[in-house]
């Protein structure tokens, strides 16, 4: 195991993230407070508690959860899509370096910076609202594992994608449409039946759920369901990595 | 000879059907200065790529000081350094970064007295800080070999390290190489010059088309295909060349003041003292005489044209 090059990978990628800071967290940060004077305090004083739980509280996790997303597939989608595109690929393809050891420190830093991120998020909507988390160590597992698994799932889009489209388009057609519709701003069951039963083949409303539920024990589908379905979204990119690695899709002919 | 790369069968046909390379066999000794030499086209970066493992050979076995660069691609990429042929570095990296960088990678433990004295004797140190979007296309050049030196490889290629590259930079670029022979380094470098070939190989292996035509001493190359010229000035013009030297691969110049003699230098039949003789006895007044021999861009030309 070269975990000298794993740290420096990860810490590479870190020192990016620094070199551009403002720009990382300013647009979340813009986004979420917006989302607050629109959802928040303009309509949502408007729409009545949503489970006992006011509307400005409630779509806090969604809005953390559609920011985590977002941040942790751009991340690390365009970490390893820019060495291929610029062709400093080529220093990584000749160094001692496992494709396990790249992703770790590609996936790991994409994580590192969506955590930070969500922080930053959470103490911006404390500014809004009186934030109360009812589990945070469950609060915190949805989060780390979700950070990770869409890391993962971004670093499998910007090892395929060959050209700028194919990144952006991914999280612009299914991520963000998903997020909208997997209960973010609502529960579901403000909605009619037949589309409480359409959204439950929405994953997103999974995570939004679990994490929801981290805060103040209301949720969609039961917690356990909420687990499971990020363990097995986890699974299911960590195995697309697997038969990626095994075929040496994309990265090298 | 004690071999550090051994090359058997390699091919390499890319995903588009093109067969870049077709089954060269290759023996890299240890501590040599080997120079790949061969048109546009000709494999060369493709055939490097492999040893390094940027892309993966078709067919064929790479070994490195023994450990086959698949199964032991650790091993066998610790110990190499490579300068690509583009241009390639993160535009935002400052020097300093992107070598600590390289060398971390690499997976050698740190050592910023080692890439203090790198710098130095690449004339980087001064612009250690600086952003790579900063420097001059040499300047980036530099950061590249500094790239591939920062783990301290025991064989470096040089792809086409002096593509736009001005005189003082191609003669400092020859010292880091002497100076790293002395150290014991292998290096193989690509080049389309034959000079540059000339001037720093000890070995040249040709190649076109994907294959590997020859591969020769320099010396025994230039001996074995160089020809050689022998000019005579004459004291007095003459019209035409005497008949008893119509029989030797003789020419006259057009003013009629010099007459050339051509052979091969290996070539038994050529007979040197043979001719002079003759030239002596034609009754021809010579002045002055003169040897000189063919480059290999001559020998290079011919090959490739007797490949064509
Ligand atoms: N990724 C690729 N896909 C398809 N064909 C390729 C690829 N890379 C190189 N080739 C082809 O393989 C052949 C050999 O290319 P290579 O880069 O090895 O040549 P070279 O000897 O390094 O040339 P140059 O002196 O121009 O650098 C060329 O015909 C090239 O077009
Ligand atoms: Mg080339």
């Amino acid at each position: 195991m070269n975990l000298t090059a794993i740290k420096v990978i990860y810490f590479n990628e870190m020192l990016r993230f620094w070199k551009t800071l403002f720009q990382s967290v300013a647009s979340p940060v813009i986004s979420t407070a917006l989302y607050f004077v629109v959802f928040g305090s303009a309509i949502g004083s408007r729409i009545e508690n949503i489970e006992g739980v006011s509307y400005g509280l409630f779509i806090v996790p969604g809005l953390t959860m559609l920011s985590v997303l977002t941040q942790s597939i751009s991340n690390a989608s365009f970490g390893i899509f820019f060495p291929k595109f610029t062709g400093t690929i080529y220093e990584l393809l000749s160094a001692p370096v496992s494709f396990y050891e790249t992703l770790i420190g590609y996936v790991g830093a994409a994580a590192t910076k969506s955590l930070i991120l969500a922080t930053i998020i959470l103490a911006t909507a404390n500014l809004f609202v009186d934030l109360n988390i009812a589990h945070p160590f469950w609060m915190l597992g949805f989060l780390v594992l979700t950070c990770i698994a869409f890391s993962l799932f971004g670093f499998i889009i910007g090892l395929w994608a060959d050209n700028f489209e194919k990144l952006q388009i991914i999280p612009l057609l299914i991520i963000t449409p998903l997020v909208f519709l997997g209960g973010s701003f609502y529960s579901i069951s403000m909605l009619p039946d037949l589309w409480q039963k359409v959204t439950l083949f929405n994953p997103v409303l999974y995570l939004v759920s679990g994490f929801r539920w981290s805060f103040f024990e209301v949720s969609d589908v039961s917690v356990g369901i909420s687990l499971f379905m990020v363990f097995l979204f986890l699974a299911i990119c960590i195995a697309i990595i697997a038969w990626m690695f095994r075929t040496g899709y994309k990265l090298k002919q | 000879m004690d071999s550090i790369i051994s090359i058997k069968g390699l091919s390499k046909t890319y995903n588009s059907g093109f067969e870049a390379l077709k089954t060269v066999d290759l023996e890299i000794n240890r501590g040599e200065i080997l120079a790949l030499l061969g048109p546009n086209g000709a494999g060369k970066t493709t055939l490097i790529s492999s040893i390094c493992g940027i892309i993966s050979p078709s067919s064929g076995s790479v070994t490195v000081d023994g450990f086959d660069i698949i199964s032991d691609f650790r091993k066998t990429r610790s110990m190499i350094g490579l300068v690509p042929q583009e241009l390639t570095l993160g535009a935002f990296d400052t020097v300093w970064g992107t070598v600590r960088f390289s060398r971390g990678l690499f997976g050698a433990k740190r050592d910023d007295a080692y890439l203090e004295q790198l710098l130095k004797d690449l004339s980087l140190f001064d612009k250690k800080d600086s952003e790579i979007r900063a420097l001059s296309g040499g300047m980036k050049r530099r950061v590249l070999i500094a790239k591939a030196l920062s783990h301290e490889p025991k064989v470096l290629f040089l792809d086409e390290p002096t593509a736009g590259v001005d005189v003082e930079l191609r003669k400092d670029m020859w010292k880091i190489v002497n100076k790293l022979r002395n150290q014991g380094v292998t290096i193989i470098l690509t080049t389309h010059y034959i000079e540059e070939a000339e001037e720093i190989a000890e070995r040249v292996g040709v190649i076109s088309n994907g294959e590997l035509l020859l591969v020769e001493k320099k010396d025994e190359l230039m001996e074995s295909l160089g020809k050689k010229q022998l000019l005579i000035d004459l004291k007095e013009s003459v019209k035409k060349i005497p008949s008893i030297l119509e029989k030797y691969n003789i020419e006259l110049n057009e003013e009629g003041t010099q007459i050339s003699y051509t052979y091969v230098v290996k070539d038994e039949t050529a007979d040197v003292s043979e001719v002079l003789h003759e030239i002596t006895n034609s009754g021809l007044l010579l002045k002055d005489l003169k040897v000189e021999q063919s480059s290999l861009e001559d020998i290079f030309v011919d090959l490739v044209k007797e490949e064509l």
